[in-house]
Parts: C-alpha cells; structure tokens; sequence
C-alpha cells in the first residue's frame, strides 16, 4: 500500500466579497502519494491556485477555509496554530507562483533572500546559509552563482528569475512543491529548460510535486496522475495515460478535443457557452449548462466521487449512458 | 526605431527589432508568424499598419505602397487605407474602453469612416454582432460585463466593422481560456471563409499557429529564418532553430515520447545581435563560418525557404 503524504477531503474554501460569496473551492478531494507527479488541470476559476492556497494557508482575504480537512504527513494542517503552519512553509511544504518577479523582492539581493529562508528554518550561521544558497543557485543552474547572487532581482531574465524563485522555494529541501503555472510567462525554449530542471530536481531531491497548470501539453508531461477541476470541484481523477487515452468525464474529454496540437491539425471541438460565476453557480453537476450528455437529473443533484475502476474517478452520472474518445496519436 | 537614455535623453543605441523581413501574404490566406518573445513579430504588425515608422523597407498592399500613401495622400486615402487593414490585439480587457457600450464601440468606425448612414448604423451592428456569435441585446452593454473570450468577439466585431481585406492577429487567443480558445480560432477560420479574409496571425503558441496558418514563417531575433506551407515546415524542419522549437514544446499526449533539444542560454539583445547567424551561439549545428558570414534564404525544398549553413537536409 501506498503511503499518502498530502490528502485532502471535502475542502471548502469560500471568499466573502460584497458581491456574495464566492465558491472557489467547494469540497475538493484528493490524494497524494509520497514521491508523485501530481496534476492540477482545470481553466481560470477552477480553483487549483485557492486549492494550493489553502494547503499552505495562505488564502487571502476575504477567503476563507470553511470547511474540509488537509492531513499532511497524517497531520491535519486546518488545526496547527499559524506559528506551527509558518514552521512548515518553505521548510515542508513550498510554492512556485506562475509570475517570478512578484514573489521575489525588488528590494532585496537574491542573496539575501535565499539566506533568510534558510536562516529562518535552519539554526545556522549566516556564512553556512551563504554556502547553501549558492549551492542551490548551482543546482538549478545559474551560472557564476557567488557573484550573481549579489544582484537584485531586475537583473535576471524571466527564465532566471524563475530559476531563483526555484530555488528559494526548494532551499530548505522541502518535501512537497506546488509548482502554480511556473511556465505559463515563459517562452518555449526556456519552459522547456524549466521543466527539465524541475524534474531533474524532483529526482534529485525525492520531493512530490503538484503541477497546478492549464496546458494539457505540460501535464501530459510532467505528471503521472491528474485531477481534473471544474468551477471548483473534481471532475476526474486518474492515471495520465489513462485520463488522456480513456476519458470518462464529458468536460475531460471536451477539454482534451479544445486543444490545439502542434504534432497534428485536427477539427477543434468547442466547449459551448462560459465559465460559470462562482457566486451562483448551476445547480447540479457544475458542468451541466455546457455539457452536450446532460439529462434533466445533472441539473437537479450534484453527483458525487465514484471509483469506476481502480485508481480511475469520475464525478457524472451518466458515465456509464457514454462513451467517450481520447486522444490518438498522430499517424 | 530607438531607444533613449531615460535621464539624458541620449540615444544609447539601436535596437535592431525587425531587421531584414520580406514576406508576402496572399489572399484569403493565413499567413502565421512565429518566434518567441522579442523576436519582432509584433512591431513587424505595427510597421505594416504604419504604427511604426520602419528605418528602411517598404510594404506593399495590393500594389500600393503603404508608407509612401501615408506619407503623401489625403486625409480620405489615408482612411481608404486604414479600412482595408485591421488589427486585433492580445488582450480585450485593454483595448475596449469602459466607459462605451458594444453599441458605440462597434459604431465608432462608421462615425470615423463614414462608410454607414446612421439611419442603418443600428442594423450593421446587429448584423456584426451575429457574425460574431453575439445576441443583439448584448449592443447596450458594458465591457465589463462580458468574459474574455466574448469580449474578443467584440474586438473582431468592431475591426470587421470597416470591412477590412487583411486582419493582423496579435496573439488574438493568448490571454484566453483552453476552452475559451477553440472557440475564437474556429471563430477566425469561419470569417475567412465566409468574408474572403487574409489573416497575419502572430503567436508564440506553435500549436495554435498550426492550427489556423496556411503558410507559416518563424522568426528569431528580428530575422525570419525559415518560411514554408504549414504542414511542410512542421513535418520537415530545415533550420536547427525551427527543429528546437518544434521539439520544445510539450504534445498533450503521454504516450508520446519526443526527444527534446533543449537550447542553452537565451535570446541575445537585439541592441548588439551576434554577428554571422544570429542564432550560432545557441545553436547545436553551428560552425565557425556562422559567426563570420549571414546564411542567405534560400529556397531548399519546394516553396520551403530557410536561412542555415547547416540545414537539416537528409
């Protein structure tokens, strides 16, 4: 058996504006196993990012946890104290933000901001925090790290900038990385030298990694096992290869036929209509309004998590009324 | 083109954007220019619309002369020209203005134009709406209130509004939802269809571009480097840059396993752009002729161009 490192159930997290209150997350499950590649995948208002938010708790306000639990390690992290959760940050658990230059500091040397983060989880000395950073900066390969580290943010280049974000979060050799959209401002020659590095270090490092991203082409290949998010709940969870080859969930299977791909040209099949409002979303299965298998009773009760084969999960009623196509490779 | 010292207002060097382009687009075509961020693509879209003034070159619609018609003509040949080339940009949320409703904003061409009598202006913007996949009632509403890839719906509304020959299409999907995306891309192909529309789609999304082009060119630093029919240049790449590219980006489908070329170091400055092949210091093929000599384009292949020393020739 699998040990799980991270599992959450049922997690509710809601953001109270004066327009409503804002679903984000409404009772999201999943699990994570030790040393996994686990995908994310969802369009904006899914709720992946508020999901990776809420495991850190860092959800901004008017957000709140509303209910749910998250058990990390077997440890149910909505119950520590916040001193015991900034323990944990950069230390345990870590996050990579799509955009580098506003999660570094413009004030600050990147060294000084990889040797407070080790400072601040490590008892060491300035001077060994110093000979750890550059290590890290090393490992994720910024080259003449002594004296590039001396620079302020502004002189690196997107692609660097993400590489030291990289590294601040991976400084403390945590065991858990989310990783939110990292290559989503990136261009394709550095994205591809950003993923190289994140799985070289995954290795390295035996850490797990949650992929929080959009792009069905990063996911195909960075991750062993995907959930599939919609409006804030799971629509799919299960292996990569059979989520894109065997679909089950209507949206999966729409999303993965929206995509454009570079290796072939194929009809592009269009999701009709929008992206629900959170604040009164359809009733039912979320998908419902979009979907071309709703029946009548989609709109009436939300359907729950179902294991229709091992490891495979699917939230639809009509899975078993469909069948529905994967992708195929190109001839 | 220049840039300029922000305290002394000095000129502190040229940035050589685009240097060196030709390219045709034919009609009721698209033509997709690819390259990644800095290569040029975009201020290549603003010289053809005379947004940029170009430091030597010339642009050809039909057989007019874009910059010398700008330079001499009257106030009326100036809009003709500017009827017959439209731009949509990235992104909808900066280019609508809040304050209009998609009424006025789809109607504003025909206040500057003056190619509708008011009596119709009602009507042609429904008309335009419907083109566009929107609902009449949807005239008397603010931006704000439309999602991305609706409001991008305007945004073509509004450039159809003159009914223009040639529509340039900066990144036009990029700032949208996958879902999102299709949608407005299947949008595109259907207007051309049904307008006789040529297209110059500017992306750094290789897929999407695969998706919609005719013919495609990929530029790198200022310079295209290899143009040819779509599915000829991305089945047989000729230039190690085009082949990276290619090979860099991640197919949605696991099974698939690519072997990636993953290219050291970044785009160079365009200030002071390496000498010979601008690509030679990234490049795996490269040899010592590529950072003395510039590789000319030449026509490899049938109707397939590329600028190497080394291509990838069998």
């Amino acid at each position: 058996m699998e040990e799980a490192l991270l599992s959450i159930e049922g997690l509710k997290t809601y953001f109270f504006t004066e327009a409503g209150v804002v679903k984000a997350v409404d009772g999201i499950s999943f699990s994570l196993m030790k040393g996994e590649s686990l995908g994310l995948v969802g369009e904006s208002g899914s709720g992946k990012t508020v999901t990776a938010l809420s495991v850190l708790r860092i959800v901004p306000k008017p957000g709140k946890i509303t209910g749910g639990k998250i058990e990390f390690s077997g440890k149910n992290l909505l119950k520590n104290t916040e001193k015991e959760m900034q323990q944990m940050r950069g230390s345990e658990i870590a996050i990579i933000f799509q955009d580098p230059s506003s999660s570094l500091n413009p004030v600050y040397t990147v060294e000084t901001q990889l040797t407070d983060v080790v400072m601040a989880h490590q008892t060491v000395s300035r001077s060994e925090a110093k000979r750890k950073a550059i290590e890290i900066l090393n490992l994720v390969g910024i080259p003449e790290a002594e004296t590039r580290m001396r620079e302020y943010p502004h002189q690196f280049s997107g692609g660097m900038k993400q590489r030291v974000a990289i590294a601040r979060a991976l400084a403390c050799q945590p065991t858990l990385l989310f990783a939110d959209e990292p290559t989503t401002n990136l261009d394709v020659t550095i994205q591809a030298q950003v993923l190289n590095l994140l799985n070289d270090l995954k290795k390295k490092l035996g850490m797990s990694l949650v992929m929080i991203t959009h792009d069905m082409g990063v996911i195909a290949e960075m991750t062993s096992r995907i959930v599939v998010l919609y409006a804030g709940r799971v629509c799919e969870i299960a292996g990569t290869n059979e989520l894109f080859e065997r679909p089950k969930h209507p949206y999966t299977e729409s999303l993965l036929a929206a995509v454009p791909r570079l290796d072939m040209r194929k009809t592009l099949r269009v999701i009709p209509g929008n992206i629900p409002n959170l604040i009164t979303p359809p009733s039912g299965c979320r998908f419902h309004p979009r979907c071309s298998y709703a029946k009548p009773a989609c709109k009436q009760r939300i359907p729950i998590l179902e294991e229709i084969k091992p490891r495979h999960i699917i939230a639809c009623h009509e899975w078993r009324n469909i069948s529905l196509t994967g992708e195929k490779a190109a001839d | 083109m220049y840039s300029k010292g922000v305290l002394l207002k000095k000129q502190v060097g040229f940035v050589h954007a685009v240097d060196h382009i030709s390219f045709t687009v034919k009609r009721k075509e698209t033509f997709g220019l690819v390259g990644e961020s800095g290569c040029g693509k975009t201020t290549t879209a603003r010289v053809i619309l005379n947004l940029i003034e170009p430091t030597s070159g010339e642009v050809l619609l039909g057989k007019k002369n874009v910059f010398e018609m700008f330079k001499a003509a009257s106030k009326a040949n100036k809009l003709e020209l500017r009827r017959k080339m439209q731009l949509i940009f990235q992104n909808p949320y900066g280019s609508l203005d809040p304050r209009m409703t998609v009424f006025d904003i789809i109607s504003e061409p025909f206040i500057i134009h003056k190619h509708v009598p008011k009596s119709q202006w009602k009507e042609r913007v429904y008309v335009l709406l419907k083109l566009v996949g929107l609902e009449e009632y949807h005239a008397e509403r603010y931006p704000h209130e439309f999602s991305g890839g609706q409001r991008q719906r305007i945004c073509m509304a509004r450039a159809l509004a003159v009914e223009p020959t040639f529509l340039i299409a900066d990144e036009p999907v990029s700032s949208l939802d996958v879902s999102i995306r299709a949608q407005i891309l299947n949008l595109l192909g259907e207007l051309q269809e049904r307008m006789g529309l040529a297209y110059l789609y500017i992306s750094h999304d290789l897929s999407s571009v695969r998706q919609i082009s005719h013919r495609v060119a990929v530029m790198y630093l200022g310079q295209i480097v290899e143009h040819a029919g779509t599915d000829e240049l991305f089945k047989k790449r000729l230039h190690p840059y085009t082949e990276a590219l290619v090979r860099a980006v991640p197919i949605p489908d696991p099974k698939l396993k690519i072997k990636k070329i993953i290219l050291p170091g970044e785009v160079p400055s365009p200030i002071n752009p390496p000498s010979g092949c601008r690509f030679h210091p990234r490049c795996p093929k490269a040899e010592k002729i590529c950072s003395q000599k510039e590789p000319p384009m030449e026509e490899l292949r049938k109707g397939h161009f590329a600028a190497c020393h080394f291509p990838l020739l069998d």
